[in-house]
């Protein structure tokens, strides 16, 4: 078939800038075939070589004695003692998903199972952080319904338990909703596959789903901003099947456990082109591919085709050619495809055959090495201008606007759609807080939360670019767990705006400062920009997943409030209600500057209630909607009413950070008192669980009725 | 007890079936058994079909693991008196066997459901609920998308007069006729139910009402 000719239209529909295609005529001394230009494009657009961020990335902390992978592979890897680690990465599908939302959100779940399953771990738990645009908005309920559908159809159908995540709602999203998507797998130390081929001659094996057109062009659609011609983009939006994907990662943990692996790489984003390369690059190697080996669901595909292809559920790997019949047969068993499709060479070279012809044939090391990298222009976000009056309200009333608003009633209309408990080793199902998970067969466990506060990000980059970091740290130590590392998934506007670019660095900055400081390295991963409709941005949301780890389940603080106990306000309270939920929810403001964050108090406090723990009886950390919705929450979870004797609007309302709210006896407060006088905490009682309303000050309703609010927002918004 | 547990290749509940079956009914180590063997092992008890996603679900839940070619074993050995526990897709996988009567539809709220349900034991006349106490509500989680039980009105009225009905669900969460949650058959050996109890059966569940389940099975085969 011929190949079109390469014309400046077809090279900006590429999404290659003239300055990045000259690079491309200086590599090779010619002009790039069709596909060559397709190859180009896909290596070098933003979603996969990070040309903007790439310069920013690189100041994150990311290493630690616990670190036994940082960023750079499918995924991070910790270890959690006793030879066993735990893999973990959080990844973006916000275009595909709001072009398609079922099979876009189902898609991301997919991808980021492989990036764990690929490094050899078997999958433990997945969270999802979602934001979607106000609820008014004439989208906004399909995109919830197709996302929280498409999530729980994979990851149920896998089998991987959903533990925890977010939900929130704001205009800025209207024309561009985020889903991201975690997941966090199991392994040993001594079992570890990373994508570095060895060895020259060594066979190149495709495994798993057969390629077909969907998806061609995806990750370069991903790179660019939406406009009114969205509703095209729609076959680039790639097709799940779960089931393939749990036989393809029974496939490949047999098959690895089997010996015959020597590297191996998911196909993602670009699929063949940058798994292809990936390996050959990193293990100083070229690939030869001869494409017509290459299973295929549909007929007549071109090389263009096959290189860019985005079908899901499929894996590249290099094989130890005598293993080749013992692997073979293990994907007999699970009936999926298997064909040797090239192999490693010696010479720098990714040589793409297609039936004799040579469709492609480019210095391997020069498509990642010679990505282009951008030192954007950036401004600084300027201060937030001071918080203006705000009017005495009822303090019933604020509690009412926070829990009968989509965003901070409560979610079981999202989480009852994803299987919580499969494996059977869920101590800790989503609500409130962190999820848990037990390391089986082991008395560990591991702790994971997703947070950030776009409001605050957007007032303030490098504070809220903490304030994400310390929230995550808050929700791993409110159950117990000691936190160990992070994981980013960055989405921002277009970096191209200096403005967002501020954000961007701002927002590094903060995470970089929060993570050295609070012990938890960035391990791996994902930024996407681009993420604005009409030119048009979202708020800045990089959005943080941290794991952490119990070493023995005692450790584990799970209980709830209950009748009689003391509430235990633990941290400092100034009442600062600049850019809180309240003023969004009560108002519609969002002013004054965001909540600044004291590291080294997170971290003393932190450290007290883990040292604590066994004094306490149920355990929450301060954020949105400040201590009036915490202690809302935590009676509300005990089926107790709680009295608190606050009644003004900072003090209840307000957003100060490195607090946590505790239920606890007599006697175990008032150890706990000591203990923090000790320790040099702030830990003073606000108030008492008991009796069946919620009273703050003079104000007061009954908890029942509260109840009916809080558990019947999310549906009243969106169902 | 000697059991065994059917692999589908996408079965997903199968280690969690396994881990109950030798924690908590004490068993002898329990075999997985892959769904392209012909032939059940020697000696069996009891043949557990675990919950998950057989073969994708694409087509009705459990159509295509019923015709696969450990299924006519499966048959035979409940024909010649064994015991089976279908949970969740086991019991989809069950009724598309023909070996308890009725169909599981979609959900009615058309959705996935995932929590903590009430069920009342409606009989402990059988070797899978002698350990509960009849008209005992019990908590056990309910993970499923087609877990809407149908029969037609002279199935359901010999359902009932023949005390087959195992479980009903306290309060209806997917639209099952007459609360419906489990069904024994006629020999009371094979039971299908949605709710897993192998998700309550330990302390660390956050509820142990499952436990009950398995431990009535070990107790019967160490009478038997």
């Amino acid at each position: 078939m011929e190949e079109p000719q390469i014309t400046e239209e077809l090279i900006a529909a590429h999404g290659l800038k003239p300055d990045e295609y000259a690079e491309i005529l200086r590599l090779l001394n010619r002009e790039p075939t069709f596909t060559e230009l397709g190859i180009f494009s896909a290596m070098w657009n933003e979603h996969c070589s990070y040309k903007s961020s790439k310069k920013w990335l690189r100041t994150l902390p990311t290493e630690g004695p616990q670190v036994i992978c940082g960023p750079g592979e499918n995924a991070g890897i910790v270890d959690i003692g006793d030879g066993q680690a735990v893999v973990f990465k959080m990844e973006s599908h916000n275009h595909p998903s709001y072009i398609e939302p079922y099979q876009g959100a189902a898609t991301g779940v997919g991808g980021i199972l492989r990036d764990v399953f690929t490094m050899g771990a078997r999958p433990i738990a997945a969270m999802n952080s979602l934001s979607f645009g106000e609820t008014s908005h004439p989208k906004t309920r399909q995109l919830v319904n197709g996302v929280v559908e498409g999530i729980g159809g994979y990851g149920n159908c896998f089998g991987v338990p959903t533990v925890g995540g977010e939900v929130r709602f704001h205009p800025a999203y209207n024309g561009n909703c985020l889903v991201n998507a975690f997941a966090a797998g199991l392994i040993n130390t001594d079992s570890i596959f990373y994508c570095a081929a060895s060895g020259v001659g060594m066979p190149v094996v495709y495994l798993g789903a057969k390629t077909g057109r969907d998806g061609v062009g995806g990750a370069t659609m991903a790179s660019a901003e939406f406009d009114d011609t969205i509703e095209e983009k729609r076959p680039t939006v790639q097709v799940g099947d779960p089931f393939t994907e749990k036989r393809l990662m029974e496939a490949t943990l047999e098959l690895m456990a089997s010996g015959a692996v020597i590297s191996i790489q998911d196909m993602g984003a670009a699929g063949l082109t940058c798994s292809a390369v990936e390996m050959g690059d990193k293990g100083h190697l070229g690939i030869r591919l001869d494409l017509e080996n290459v299973p295929q669901r549909e007929t007549h595909m071109t090389a263009y085709e096959m290189m860019l292809s985005e079908s899901q559920e499929r894996m590249l790997m290099v094989l130890k050619p005598e293993k080749e019949a013992e692997a073979r047969a293990i994907f007999d068993k699970w009936d999926l495809d298997f064909a040797i499709v090239g192999e490693t060479i010696a010479e720098d070279r990714f040589l793409i055959m297609h039936n004799g012809d040579c469709k492609a044939d480019l210095p391997l090391s020069k498509l990642s090495s010679s990505a282009p990298e951008y030192d954007r222009p950036w401004v600084e976000t300027p201060a937030a201008a001071p918080l203006a009056d705000v009017p005495a309200i009822d303090a019933i009333e604020g509690l009412r606007a926070l829990i009968g608003s989509p965003n901070y009633g409560a979610k079981q209309w999202v989480y009852e759609q994803y299987d919580t408990q499969v494996m059977a080793d869920t101590i800790r199902t989503p609500g409130l807080g962190a999820g848990v998970v037990r390391v089986h067969g082991t008395d560990k466990a591991v702790a994971f939360t997703s947070d950030v506060t776009p409001r605050y990000v957007k007032a303030n980059p490098f504070e809220g670019g903490k304030q994400a970091v310390a929230e995550a740290y808050r929700n791993l130590t409110a159950v117990g767990a000691k936190p160990l590392a992070t994981t980013d998934n960055l989405n921002f506007g277009n970096p191209e705006k200096p403005e967002i670019m501020g954000q961007f660095v701002g927002a590094i900055k903060g995470i970089g400062a929060a993570v050295a400081a609070l012990d938890m390295p960035i391990v791996s991963g994902n930024v996407s920009l681009y993420n604005e409709t009409d030119g048009k941005g979202i708020l800045p949301t990089p959005t943080i997943g941290a794991v952490g780890l119990l070493a023995s389940q005692d450790d584990l603080i799970a209980g709830v409030a209950q009748d009689g106990q003391i509430a235990l306000l633990v941290g400092d309270t100034a009442g600062h209600l600049g850019q809180s939920a309240l003023l969004a929810e009560m108002f519609g403001r969002e002013d004054g500057d965001a909540p600044h964050v004291d590291l080294d108090v997170e971290r003393r406090n932190g450290d007290f209630i883990r040292a604590n723990a066994a004094l306490i009886g149920a355990c929450t950390d301060l954020g949105d909607g400040g201590l009036a919705l915490a202690a809302f929450e935590m009676a509300e979870a005990g089926n107790v009413g709680v009295t608190l004797d606050a009644d003004d609007t900072p003090t209840l309302f307000g957003e100060d950070q490195a607090r946590y709210l505790l239920a606890c006896n007599f006697d175990q407060a008032e150890a706990l008192i000591a203990a923090a006088g000790q320790a040099g905490v702030p830990v003073t009682t606000v108030g008492k669980f008991g009796g069946d309303a919620i009273r703050y000050g003079a104000s007061e309703a009954p908890l029942a009725q509260l109840r009916d609010t809080y558990r019947g927002a999310f549906a009243a918004a969106i169902a | 007890m000697r059991a065994a547990v059917i692999q589908f290749p996408g079965s997903n509940c199968d280690r969690d079936m396994v881990v109950a079956l030798n924690a908590v009914a004490g068993n002898e180590k329990t075999q997985l058994v892959w769904h392209k063997e012909t032939s059940l092992p020697e000696g069996l008890d009891l043949v557990a079909i675990p919950g998950g996603f057989s073969f994708g679900d694409y087509l009705r839940c459990g159509a295509i693991a019923a015709r696969s070619p450990i299924a006519r074993a499966l048959v035979q050995f409940a024909e010649r008196g064994g015991y089976v526990l279908g949970v969740c897709n086991g019991f989809q996988v069950l009724t598309e066997t023909g070996l308890l009567p009725g169909a599981l539809m979609r959900n009615a709220n058309l959705k996935y459901i995932c929590k903590p349900v009430p069920l009342v034991v409606q009989t402990t006349d059988s070797d899978f609920t002698r350990a509960y106490e009849a008209g005992q509500t019990v908590t056990v989680p309910i993970a499923h998308h087609d877990g809407n039980y149908n029969a037609d009105a002279g199935t359901l009225a010999r359902l009932n007069g023949d005390d087959r009905v195992a479980f009903r669900y306290g309060d209806n969460p997917n639209g099952s006729a007459e609360d419906i949650a489990g069904v024994l058959s006629a020999n009371r050996r094979v039971l299908g139910m949605m709710p897993h109890p192998e998700r309550a059966s330990e302390p660390a569940h956050g509820g142990t009402d499952g436990a009950a389940l398995f431990k009535s099975l070990a107790g019967a085969m160490a009478l038997a």
